[in-house]
């Protein structure tokens, strides 16, 4: 477990969670990690649960987290922390956009949106961090870089300070969309730093 | 196995570099931010100046394609290959172009390849299927200019409907197959596949799973290489006319090529012995070797980058090195039951799950069942299924089917399939690309006169062209009493918006000839053949009743643009709002599914306090921000409670 960092970024397709995972794959990289990330595209992204997983550490060589071996677990949706549990260990920092999408069985009055849903989470004494990116990125300018702001909450946990990841943003993300996203991290990183 | 080139090792800095020789501390830097400061911004300009990329197995692949010179590549979308084709059709002096279907693409690769250039065909697993007739022969036939077929493989099913090992291609066909475990090996490795095409006058298959396509990470740009063979007109009728004369020739040719192919296997090209601990060896190639690494570090390792033919001596020598020997590898026992056929002792299957995609802490409990780590149990929480879109055409004609009880509908491969899943619940087949329609012939055949009125199949538009137009023509030939919709959303939208050969694009996006598919229909014998509106829900319905109600083949078009579409996703949308004062909880609208719809429950008194009557259960609500202002829900509103927002 010492040697590689396992990072999983979970939500809902559409939330983003490709580009926050890739900023934060480029900064890993900028500092001199290597890496692997591991995607699922096609039919899973019509709206369904989505994850990202990203490995760093001297040489990488699965591209897959193991269970119980997640340093960080970065939630888009708060159901889609909770999903991610068994990926957890005790030690392990969970960022949480406080941000609830309801899925099908919800939306149509089956079932309720699972009260307390991260109290499975806490209970285990792992530690919680929940952040309100959708409001915070509205404040920025753009409720669309909540995807950003959570980046900038999970930085703190992650061995490279704020400037590797606005040098990332200043060369990565198209002109007219830096300003919004280099607020919205500072935003984010604010909340944690 | 490729290592990191000098380039990249001197961007382990600083840091790194400390990490390795003091593995405890650096452990600490993971989790401290305290540390931070240690990565300096100049260390950041140097890696955001250098050559190193980050790239997809995918796009690394499209990448080596460009270096190989490969001049003719033809593909069929299908997840998890559809990205080679979009990113190598970016590249300057590379002919791309989207297929109708994998045979058709591997044909043209084949007829570039007989022209003396290198060439290209890509597609999913179940995509060699269709691609198998052509894939046979040419093993007979050889090559002129370098030729690759790459099978991107689905264990898991990530977006498939099975998971078949095509390894087993290989062997069927008498081809060599090379397969890497991650995108900087892919890159190398496709290069070098076009060498051997040439070199041993073969096609070379090329397979990649899910977790290679789809993992990205880190590698180099590479030198461009150039073709043996030169481009032109060139009559070789005993390798090219494979009538049986000429075939049986050839036959014996594709024997002497597998010798001399099984003596490149035995070389290090691609299968390399890493020495380590002899108490346990293990044999493994593709992804399933990384897990390998990650959970036996200190093991022996055969690694083969060539799955077939195996290298019998290798497999030999390193078997005796061993105390105990392990085969891994993901889905069938391939390499497995031909080792074990050398009469070779070792554990396999007996221990590997022969289903899904392995994974390390797979690997390292099935073969020591003691070392599973204790687990948080995981939670049970609503299930998250995909859905289709907010404003998807195709609700409006499964809406419609779901309400035509006695009916049975033969689905296909799409977006679309999600047809089935509640609460539509409107798909009750789906077999391969192109079933649909014949599926549902097959059925009115069997059932007579009790099918009638009763058969109906759904069909992408990409789909119809790919294996449907044939399904349609036998239709008409054999006097199909049934109705075919086709789904047409003017794109292939499942594998992310491709254009095919109704969309009037090509894949570069260019205007292209545009195949009109009510022309089509008509051209193949069907007199009656309708469009819609799918948006219009009763306009939908009495298409497909009248349909129905006929004693012959029918052809309904459901005709609306994909939602997901950039010149419909980025225009403005006039939403719907809900007046929820005039809800009178029907559900009438939260039964299409739409994601930008939901229903709120409430109890007798909030009922009457919010002016509805004290037994009305709930009420709806839309999603101004997700609303794409179809309407759907508004035809179906008898309560006025559905409105166009400022209307």
């Amino acid at each position: 477990m010492a040697d590689t960092g396992n990072i999983l970024f979970s939500g809902v397709g559409g939330q983003g969670i490709l580009l926050a995972s890739e900023v934060t794959a480029h900064a890993l990289l900028a500092a001199g990690y290597d890496a692997k990330k591991s995607e699922v595209h096609g039919m899973a992204q019509r709206g369904g649960s989505v994850t990202a997983q990203l490995r760093y550490g001297k040489k990488v060589y699965s591209p897959l987290i193991e269970p119980g071996r997640a340093d960080i677990l970065i939630a888009f949706e708060m159901m889609e922390a909770a999903r991610y549990l068994l990926y957890l260990h005790s030690e392990s920092k969970v960022i949480v956009n406080t941000q609830q999408i309801k899925p099908p069985s919800v939306a149509m009055g089956q079932i309720p949106y699972p009260a307390g849903v991260l109290d499975v989470i806490t209970e285990k004494g792992v530690q919680v961090v929940t952040v309100d990116a959708f409001d915070i990125a509205r404040d920025a300018g753009e409720v669309k870089a909540a995807n950003v702001v959570m980046v900038g909450a999970m930085s703190a946990f992650l061995p490279m300070g704020a400037a590797v990841y606005e040098e990332i943003i200043n060369t990565r993300i198209p002109e007219r969309f830096r300003e919004v996203n280099l607020k919205a991290f500072a935003a984010g990183r604010k909340i944690t730093a | 196995m490729v290592t990191a080139d000098n380039k990249k090792e001197s961007l382990f800095i600083g840091f790194v570099v400390r990490f390795a020789s003091h593995p405890g501390e650096a452990d600490e830097a993971f989790k401290s931010p305290s540390k931070a400061e240690n990565i300096k911004q100049e260390q950041v300009k140097k890696v955001t100046d250098s050559k190193q990329l980050w790239m997809s197995g995918n796009e690394a692949i499209a990448m080596a394609a460009y270096e190989a010179g490969v001049k003719v590549a033809s593909g069929y979308p299908g997840t998890p290959s559809t990205e080679i084709m979009e990113n190598l059709s970016r590249y300057e002096g590379v002919y791309t172009e989207w297929a109708p279907n994998e045979k058709v693409g591997l044909e043209v690769a084949i007829g570039a390849s007989f022209a003396g250039v290198r060439a290209f065909a890509t597609m999913k697993h179940v995509g060699v299927n269709v691609a198998a007739d052509p894939l046979f022969t040419a093993s007979y036939t050889g090559v002129r200019g370098g030729l690759v077929i790459l099978t991107a493989d689905d264990p898991e099913m990530h977006s498939s409907q099975n998971e078949q090992d095509n390894r087993n291609y290989a062997y069927a066909a008498k081809l060599p197959m090379l397969e890497p475990s991650e995108p900087a090996e892919a890159k190398e490795l496709l290069k070098q596949a076009f060498e051997l095409s040439e070199k041993f006058d073969t096609p070379v298959l090329f397979r990649i799973t899910t977790r290679v396509a789809h993992v990205k990470g880190v590698l180099s740009k590479g030198e461009m290489m150039q073709s043996e063979a030169s481009c032109g007109i060139e009559k070789v009728p005993a390798k090219m006319v494979m009538l049986p004369g000429n075939a049986r020739n050839r036959r014996k040719v594709v024997e002497e090529r597998m010798a001399l192919l099984r003596e490149v296997a035995e070389s290090d090209q691609f299968n390399v012995i890493e020495n380590g601990d002899n108490k346990r060896g293990f044999i493994t190639g593709g992804v399933s070797y990384l897990y390998v690494k990650e959970a036996f570090p200190e093991a022996s390792v055969l690694k083969l980058g060539m799955s077939w033919p195996l290298p019998e001596q290798k497999i030999r020598e390193f078997a005796a090195g061993v105390d105990e020997l392990f085969i891994v590898e993901e889905l069938d026992p391939f390499l497995e039951h031909h080792i074990k056929g050398m009469g070779i002792e070792c554990h396999g299957k007996d221990l590997i799950p022969n289903q899904g995609e392995l994974n390390t802490s797979i690997v390292r409990t099935s073969i020591d069942p003691d070392s599973a780590p204790e687990l948080f149990a995981a939670a049970e929480l609503p299930m998250r299924p995909p859905n289709m879109c907010a404003g998807c055409p195709h609700r409006g004609v499964f809406f419609n089917l779901s309400k035509m009880k006695d009916i049975f509908v033969s689905g296909d491969i799409g977006c679309y399939t999600l047809g089935f899943l509640p609460p539509l619940s409107a798909m009750d087949s789906c077999v391969c690309m192109g079933a649909s329609v014949t599926i549902a012939h097959g059925m009115a055949k069997a059932l007579g006169d009790e099918g009638k009125g009763k058969l109906v199949s759904v069909i992408g538009d990409s789909t119809f062209v790919h294996t449907g137009i044939n399904g349609l023509i036998n239709s008409v030939y054999n006097d199909s009493k049934t109705v075919l919709v086709i789904l047409d959303n003017r794109i292939t939208a499942m594998t992310g918006q491709q254009n095919n050969p109704t969309t009037g694009c090509n894949i570069k996006g260019e205007a292209a000839n545009a195949i009109n598919i009510e022309e089509l229909c008509r051209a193949v014998g069907v007199k009656h053949v309708e469009v819609v509106n799918p948006h219009d829900i009763q306009a939908c319905k009495k298409a497909l009743k009248t349909a129905l109600d006929l004693d012959e083949m029918a052809v309904v078009i459901s005709r609306a643009p994909c939602v997901l579409l950039p010149e419909i996703k980025n225009a403005v949308h006039n939403p719907y709002l809900t007046a929820t004062e005039n809800c009178a909880g029907c559900m009438a609208c939260v039964k299409l599914g739409c994601p930008a719809i939901s229903w709120i429950n409430i109890t007798p008194e909030e009922a009457v306090a919010k002016g509805y009557k004290e037994k009305q259960k709930g009420f709806a609500v839309i999603n101004e921000v997700q609303c794409n202002g179809c309407g759907q829900c508004a035809v179906l509103c008898k309560f006025e409670a559905i409105n166009r927002k400022g209307e």
